[in-house]
């Protein structure tokens, strides 16, 4: 698999899946797409990078451990939900706000961090399951992670 | 079409219960995952099999304009295929993982958390 | 789904008042547990701070708990709807006393096995993930006992499930992973039928809300599958519970996590699936229950005999707790077969005291084998000698397990006795009272040899045989301690949790009260179509 072809087509397409990731996420509101979809490709352009480069470039590339992401993501999905507390509205209700940016209205809601925390769970913990199927057995076998721990909740998309 | 897709579902149960029977973990992985995919397709028959538009309610609107499909089950699919997808995943991980420690994929051999010639308690002493 | 035509009228689809702070006490629990697990995830390296943000956390789960339970027998059940939308179309969590109770005690044992972890998860434990993975257990647990909403009911169940493999093969023996394998498909096998239960359960009612189903059971057409659908249900929380012809991938996986692991799991995972049995059958499909209640007459009975069997062939003291944890659930099957008030009332009393008294005899028998110098009846002796106090507790403990006075034990026992006799399933009695004498043979077998032994009969060196102390830490003494003072007290003053049983049991039966937290009381009579 380590060809010259691929160590050089890699990081482009990587960089390519990511970018797409998270445009597929933020057109997630209205149309096809989000939080569960964009994290898959995210995933699918690391696991390249790994397959191209091994395991530990993308750990590095990834600078927090993959598990810490699936972790960040899940609590600003719960801080999402729990925010309607203060608006006097019941748990996971969509509040929204229209900032006004240079001129240009831009919608942002707790929906969007929701599904924001979505494709951090799945970035992170569908990430670590790559790698620990990637891994070679050796030495840095300890540090594998196995098991994703994102509840899923309905409407994960 | 009901009729058509109870029997395509009846196929899916059937061979993913043929594989879970092996003694392989692999095939009974594939079975898993097959079952999986047979209960996603019956949710979907469940909800009713119709030919209407995707309920979307168009800009400008406050409700849907036409009749629609029924979006729960569809909603309850994508979760049981979110769900299904990281348990396969884990089991994935897991099979690896007891093929290594193991070595071996038989299951009649995994008898190491009970093994086969455990002595019983003493009577007395 | 023909949307209305005219005008909108959002008051006919949408919560517009704001939700009573106390309402927020049915979410808080799941909210609190999947936060802070999210959050520990993220400072999984910082071994020190786990402990003490978990521990916090979890008291403050018991507290709330606690406040929930006393707003559900001050006012009744509690409901609150997910993202405003009425129900049915919200997805619904709704407290009654029985999910309420239950939610309680899970969570003192979940706070029992935090601290005992405190010394005996190690720092590559806690690097691995054993408090957010507990965190998100207790999610799963909590939600399961909170939802109002069966395929919200599935997804805590998934939740659960998932964080009990991270939980199972912390630690990476081979051992492990054979048992976790084992574990693993079969649970998930047993969730898929769950989820399929759902499906048709869709199909025939229109609706997952669980109020919503309970009141439309009666309106149904009669030749709707309902008694299929009942078994299949059945089926699949027996599954989890691991009552006896599906019961083989307890005793393969509960004795190989660390002891602490085994804990929870003795003490919560299969009470959630007898939860889950009771919430269907004697709630949702009353009528049908009648129609299955003499197979899983005989399922209990088989399962309290060969429970004990099993038990009694065991010489590791890990998998002989797993066998007691199968038989104890043969007795709350007995107690859903039977299905009359006083029998469901038996059920959750016994679904109680043994989430508590499951996970101090965990926790009881890692101290006896660190005492005792192993986990082998062949090989164990002294504890009587070296830890007089250590040793009462776990004669206590010991006693409750197998239902005997003057220990909390007794009472759901006597209760579930006096129902099978009452509507004359004498063969039934006559298990439990086998079951009982056999798993008060192989405890007392366990006294006689680990504890009453001196360790030179076991072929030991004697001269290990100096007093171990009182304890042989605080962090075990704590919860053990607790757990045998909890049932003692609700052995000799069982009043109060009897008159809860009782009252959880009356709700189950008859959810009116149930039906008027989630549709308002005005509704009773609608049976709308979602």
């Amino acid at each position: 698999m380590n060809t010259l072809i691929l160590r050089t087509v890699a990081p482009f397409v990587t960089a390519l899946t990511l970018l797409f990731s998270v445009f597929v996420l933020l057109r997630g509101h209205n149309e096809p797409g989000g939080g569960f979809i964009g994290g898959l490709i995210a995933v699918s352009g690391l696991a390249l990078y790994g397959i191209a480069f091994g395991v530990g470039a993308v750990r590095r590339a990834l600078h927090f451990h993959p598990m810490a992401i699936a972790g960040a993501g899940l609590f600003l999905s719960t801080l999402s939900g729990t925010i309607s507390l203060f608006a006097g509205v019941p748990f996971m209700t969509g509040l929204w706000i229209y900032p006004h940016l240079f001129g240009t209205e831009i919608p942002l809601s707790t929906v969007m961090s929701f599904d924001l925390g979505v494709y951090l769970v799945v970035l992170g913990a569908i990430t670590s399951i790559a790698l620990a199927l990637e891994q070679e057995p050796g030495p840095e076998a300890d540090e594998r992670q196995s098991g994703p721990d994102g509840p899923q909740k309905r409407g994960d998309v | 079409m009901e009729t058509l897709f109870a029997v395509l579902i009846g196929l899916f149960f059937a061979a993913a219960i043929y594989l879970m029977l092996s003694k392989y973990t692999v095939r009974i992985l594939l079975g898993v995952a097959l079952l999986g995919n047979a209960v996603n397709l019956l949710l979907f028959t469940t909800g009713g099999l119709t030919r209407e538009v995707p309920p979307i309610i168009p800009a400008g609107s406050d409700v849907l304009s036409t009749v629609a499909a029924n979006p729960l089950p569809q909603a309850l699919i994508l979760t049981a295929i979110v769900i299904s997808f990281s348990f396969f995943a884990f089991l994935l991980v897991l099979t690896y993982r007891a093929y290594q420690e193991l070595g071996t994929d038989n299951t009649d051999k995994m008898r190491l958390a009970e093994p086969t010639d455990e002595p019983l308690p003493p009577m007395g002493y | 789904m023909a949307a209305p035509q005219s005008a909108v009228d959002l008051s006919a689809a949408l919560i517009l008042t704001p939700p009573p702070l106390g309402e927020w006490l049915v979410v808080a629990p799941v909210v609190l547990m999947i936060g802070l697990g999210a959050f520990l995830l993220m400072i999984r390296k910082s071994v020190r701070l786990q402990g003490s943000i978990a521990l916090a956390g979890l008291s403050l789960l018991v507290l709330l708990d606690a406040g929930l339970l006393w707003r559900v027998l001050d006012q009744g059940p509690v409901t609150m709807v997910m993202g405003r939308w009425l129900p049915p179309f919200g997805i619904a969590f709704t407290a009654d006393l029985f999910g309420a109770a239950m939610a309680l005690v899970s969570a003192i044992a979940a706070l029992g096995a935090g601290i005992y972890a405190l010394r005996d998860i190690d720092a590559a434990g806690r690097r691995y993930g054993f408090y957010p993975f507990l965190m998100l257990l207790m999610a799963g647990v909590s939600g399961s006992f909170l939802t109002g909403d069966i395929f919200n009911l599935y997804v805590w169940f998934e939740v659960l499930l998932i964080s009990s493999f991270g939980l199972l093969v912390l630690g990476s023996e081979p051992r492990q992973i054979d048992g976790a394998l084992k574990y693993a498909i079969l649970n998930l096998i047993a969730t898929t039928l769950f989820l399929i239960a759902v499906g048709y359960l869709y199909a025939i009612f229109g609706t997952l809300n669980m109020a919503d189903i309970a009141r439309k059971a009666a309106t149904l057409p009669s030749g709707a599958p309902l008694v299929t659908l009942t078994g299949l249900f059945v089926l699949a929380f027996a599954m989890k519970a691991a009552v006896f012809p599906v019961n083989f991938w307890l005793p393969a996986s509960y004795h190989t996590p660390r002891i602490v692991v085994s804990a929870l799991f003795g003490g919560l995972l299969t009470k959630v699936g007898i939860y889950a049995l009771l919430r269907v059958t004697i709630m949702l499909m009353p009528v049908q229950r009648e129609q299955l209640s003499l197979v899983m007459a005989i399922a209990a009975a088989l399962t309290l005999i060969v429970a004990a069997l099993g038990a009694l062939a065991q010489h590791d003291i890990r998998r002989l707790i797993g066998y007691l944890v199968i038989a104890g659930i043969g007795n709350m099957l007995a107690g859903v077969a039977i299905g009359t008030p006083a029998a469901v009332s038996g059920s959750i009393l016994y679904a109680l005291t043994s989430i508590i008294t499951m996970t101090a005899l965990y926790l009881v028998a890692a101290e006896a084998a660190r005492i005792g110098g192993s986990w082998s009846l062949a090989t164990m002796g002294g504890i009587w000698r070296r830890s007089f106090p250590f040793a009462i507790t776990s004669f206590l403990l010991f006693l409750s397990a197998a239902g005997l006075p003057p220990l909390a034990g007794l009472w759901p026992k006597v209760s579930l006795l006096k129902a099978a006799i009452d509507i004359g399933a004498w063969w039934l009695a006559a298990a439990m009272l086998i079951q009982a004498f056999l798993v008060t043979i192989a405890l007392g077998r366990v006294f006689l040899l680990a504890y009453w032994r001196p360790l030179a009969e076991a072929g030991m060196p004697a001269a290990d045989e100096e007093p171990a102390g009182f304890f042989s830490d605080k962090t075990t003494a704590l919860p053990v301690i607790g757990f045998a003072a909890l049932t003692l007290i609700f052995g000799l003053y069982p009043e109060p949790l009897l008159q809860l049983s009782q009252r959880a049991a009356l709700s189950l039966a008859d959810p009116t009260a149930y039906i008027a937290s989630v549709f308002g009381p005005s509704d009773l009579g609608r049976g709308g179509n979602p």
